[in-house]
């Protein structure tokens, strides 16, 4: 164990010595400032005599594991609590974080901090936050042995721990998180689907807090992954403004989908605060029955009129960017908009730009009806080898169409 | 009209879908060793003692909804909660205990599973190796849904003690009048039983199970109306198959020649001469009882753990993503079904000791719940209210009292 490493669980208890190298008092807790510094252990908090007293970095000397805290300036101050502090003992230790490079959800044991000589002081960085059983086992002992023999016993056990810049503390109160500079830009950038897992694990005032301050959009993404019951309580949570931007990122049946778990007056305000168009779509969707082909579909599709060339298609794709993800098929309607055939994409690219669609259409024409129960439509998934399927309404209109991915979603819940 | 009906519908339907957690909680309380305190109590003493399973029911249900509430509020587990709240040491002690009087548990459960079968004269070395891998294989092989509606169907099976009840022809005027009248005896023997009836009905890991299995279940302050009631139904279920086990030993062993019975398949045999059925029915509610028993416990000891001190957790994980958590869930099954295999093995005082280590864990439990409880920047709103706690610390001095008492009388022997 290299000598500038120092864990808090040493850190706890360990002598303070004023200028004379008498003891003043032992270590209570130690305070970030996050607006000031990342990772500096910027307060000691110091128990001695009635009240705990407040050492600066600026006014430590040295920190050694052996000798302790040694200080060159004894003007100490009074601690009262000072809600810029994240103070590592109160609202660290024993707390949930995440591991962003991990992808989950740890419990806080220990940290391990890096002592470090700036300009003739000792600092006190945190480097790593400590998980697993070395940390248990320093914590049970913390107090009964020296460090030093702790640290001896501790090496068989292997460590387990995650860099300070790649954890993200988690804080509910959106004041205190402004104060102690918490962002969850972190978590943006994190597939929606690790996202959801993570908010999964947490309590619903954490789950919140993310939701509420994360942008919109990678909040759709992650809502959409989140199981159906807990969508529709952390909607329920959210303020109806804030759940209506989040409903209206997600793609239509989805969120059809998640305002059906709510009840009738919530999702009815969440509805009201939603942009116009959106509105409409959901809307429609939501008059179908779940379990059927129209509560499954969604309406991002797009369909062009039987007479089109292949030239007409790629121009309706360059209006329709958002889609191309995850669009395979084109949908040909006549005047009425009755739907007539579908187009795989990739025949597009073969295909002279003069080419009339109708030409490059499938032999047959599969689609369901909306009232389709989902057990047929899987069914036919499954015998025709589909990855889209048409929905039609009763006048044999395209309402919809089904993906595989709906399918796979089905499935999984059986 | 329409309105109040698809409001109904509503709620009948949020009961069925917050179903489990409450149900298979309080049935796994009638474990082996429940079913053999009421079948001795039924045995010795007739229908004397069932007066007490009306205030054993009010506090069954006083302590499992404050551990549903807490789970359904916070969205965590009462051992996160712990170490939240009260810090590693305290934590890894509680974890500690648990886990060894969770083990002696479970030991006890597959002798039940070995006397339950060897009344059908199959072999302990055959059944509860098969046992201890069904055990296994059901719960790291099969997700949480699946598990939990085997669970569920194993709570039906308790119905198998209401039938044998009738088929023995109790006297049901004096059942039911010894149900509502409190009966005291200045008998040692008799007092210890009480001691003991009430000593066995709450135990540590029940709080921890049930508050996970609401959290895992996802069940929100929403739907906590619905989850309160499915508690309190299970916990009514719980104590009518107690009473029907009483009622079917008074009825078939008391009332031909009171006597003490060493296991609960003495009972089951006790019953034999009131028909073929009464006996079978009862072996096989013990048979169902233990393995039920011998499923939850090690799976919510490895949970309880896992969550408290922090290691990944969950069937749906792998094993290289969670090997603590494998790792003592296995070793809690072969540790409890590998001893009960070895001759001369003091079971019995295995079983004693459980019983210790659980009246040593639970005032902690008990305890830190109600402190939990009644914390707002934890609960909000949900907090218990004034005459709650008055009940609560009541049932919770109670409960501490006759634990320790069991527990006294236990070590002195």
């Amino acid at each position: 164990m290299a000598d500038n490493l120092l864990f808090f669980t040493e850190l706890m208890g360990m002598p303070v010595l004023d200028l004379k190298g008498r003891r003043i008092g032992r270590v209570k807790d130690a305070a970030l400032v996050p607006l000031q510094h990342p990772s500096r252990i910027d307060r000691f908090l110091v128990g001695g005599g009635d009240a705990w007293l407040v050492i600066r970095h600026d006014q430590v000397r040295a920190i050694s594991v052996d000798r302790g805290i040694e200080l060159n300036d004894e003007q100490l101050i009074p601690y009262h609590d000072d809600e810029y502090m994240l103070r590592i003992a109160r609202d660290l230790l024993d707390q949930q974080i995440i591991d962003t490079d991990g992808r989950k959800v740890v419990r806080v044991t220990d940290l391990t901090m890096e002592i470090r000589n700036d300009e003739g002081r000792d600092i006190a960085l945190v480097v790593e936050v400590d998980i697993g059983l070395r940390s248990i086992f320093r914590r049970l002992l913390q107090g009964a042995l020296p460090p030093r023999w702790i640290r001896r016993l501790q090496n068989p056990i292997p460590p387990n721990s995650i860099r300070w810049e790649l954890c993200n503390v988690v804080e509910p109160d959106p004041h205190r998180r402004l104060r102690l500079n918490i962002s969850y830009q972190r978590l943006e950038n994190l597939h929606p689907a690790d996202l959801a897992d993570i908010v999964e694990d947490l309590g619903p005032a954490e789950r919140e807090a993310i939701f509420e301050t994360i942008d919109s959009e990678v909040a759709a993404e992650a809502l959409s992954e989140v199981d159906p019951k807990m969508q529709a309580a952390i909607l329920e949570a959210l303020e109806p403004e804030k759940a209506a931007d989040i409903v209206e990122e997600m793609s239509p049946d989805e969120a059809a989908d998640a305002l059906s778990e709510l009840e009738d007056a919530t999702s009815e305000e969440i509805l009201h605060e939603m942009a116009s168009e959106p509105k409409t779509d959901v809307r429609e969707l939501l008059e179908f029955e779940e379990d059927t082909a129209g509560g499954m579909m969604n309406t991002e599709y797009v369909a062009l009129h039987e007479n089109a060339t292949a030239v007409d298609a790629l121009g309706a794709l360059k209006g329709n960017e958002d889609l191309l993800e995850t669009l395979n098929t084109l949908f040909l309607v006549d005047a009425e908009e009755r739907l007539t055939a579908a187009v795989p994409l990739a025949r597009l690219f073969v295909a002279p730009g003069s080419a009339r669609l109708k030409d490059l259409a499938t032999e047959m024409l599969i689609e369901v009806p909306v009232y389709e129960h989902q057990n047929r439509v899987t069914e036919l998934f499954d015998k025709y080898n589909l990855l889209t399927l048409p929905v039609v309404d009763e006048e044999g209109k395209l309402a919809g169409v089904i993906t595989a991915d709906d399918i796979i979603s089905v499935l999984r819940q059986k | 009209m329409r309105k109040f009906l698809s409001r109904f519908r509503y709620q009948i339907a949020l009961f069925f879908a917050v179903i489990g957690p409450g149900f298979i909680t309080a049935n796994v309380d009638n474990d082996s060793g429940g079913i053999f305190t009421y079948s001795a109590a039924g045995a010795r003493y007739g229908y004397l003692p069932l007066w007490t399973l009306l205030p054993i029911t009010l506090v069954l249900i006083v302590t499992q909804e404050m551990s549903s509430r807490m789970g359904a509020v916070t969205g965590k587990g009462l051992s996160d909660l712990i170490r939240e709240e009260f810090g590693l040491r305290v934590t890894f002690a509680m974890m500690t205990l648990l886990v060894l009087a969770n083990l002696t548990n479970v030991m006890a459960e597959f002798a039940g599973v070995a006397s339950s079968l060897e009344l059908f004269h199959i072999s302990r070395y055959i059944s509860v190796p098969l046992a201890a891998v069904a055990v296994w294989f059901l719960v790291v092989k099969g997700n949480y849904k699946d598990v939990e509606k085997i669970f569920l169907f194993g709570c039906a099976i308790y119905v198998t003690y209401i039938i044998s009840g009738f088929l023995v022809k109790p006297d049901w005027k004096e059942a039911a009048i010894y149900s509502v009248k409190p009966s005291l005896a200045l008998d040692p023997g008799y007092i210890y039983m009480l001691i003991g009836m009430v000593g066995t009905t709450i135990a540590p890991w029940m709080q921890f199970y049930l508050q996970s299995a609401v959290v895992e279940k996802g069940i929100t302050v929403k739907e906590y109306a619905a989850s309160r009631l499915e508690v309190i139904v299970g916990c009514i279920m719980t104590d009518v198959v107690a009473f029907f086990i009483i009622v079917a030993c008074a009825g078939a062993i008391y009332s031909v020649r009171p006597r003490e019975i060493q296991n609960a398949a003495e009972a089951a045999l006790g019953l034999k001469p009131f028909g073929q059925y009464a006996f079978l029915l009862f072996s096989a509610g013990l048979l169902n009882a233990s393995i039920f028993s011998a499923s939850v416990l090690p799976l919510s000891t490895a949970y309880s753990v896992c969550e408290g001190l922090g290691f990944e957790a969950g069937v749906n994980k792998r094993l290289s993503e969670a090997p603590i958590f494998y790792l003592l869930y296995t070793l809690l099954i072969a540790v409890g079904a590998g001893v009960v295999l070895i001759p001369g093995f003091p079971l019995v005082r295995m079983i004693l000791l459980s019983q210790v280590l659980n009246g040593m864990l639970l005032p902690f439990v008990l305890i830190f719940m109600v402190l939990l409880i009644n914390r707002r920047d934890l609960m909000g709103d949900w907090i218990n209210p004034q005459w709650f706690n008055l009940v609560t610390w009541v049932s919770v001095a109670v409960m501490i009292g006759l634990t320790l008492a069991l527990l006294g009388i236990t070590i002195k022997g």
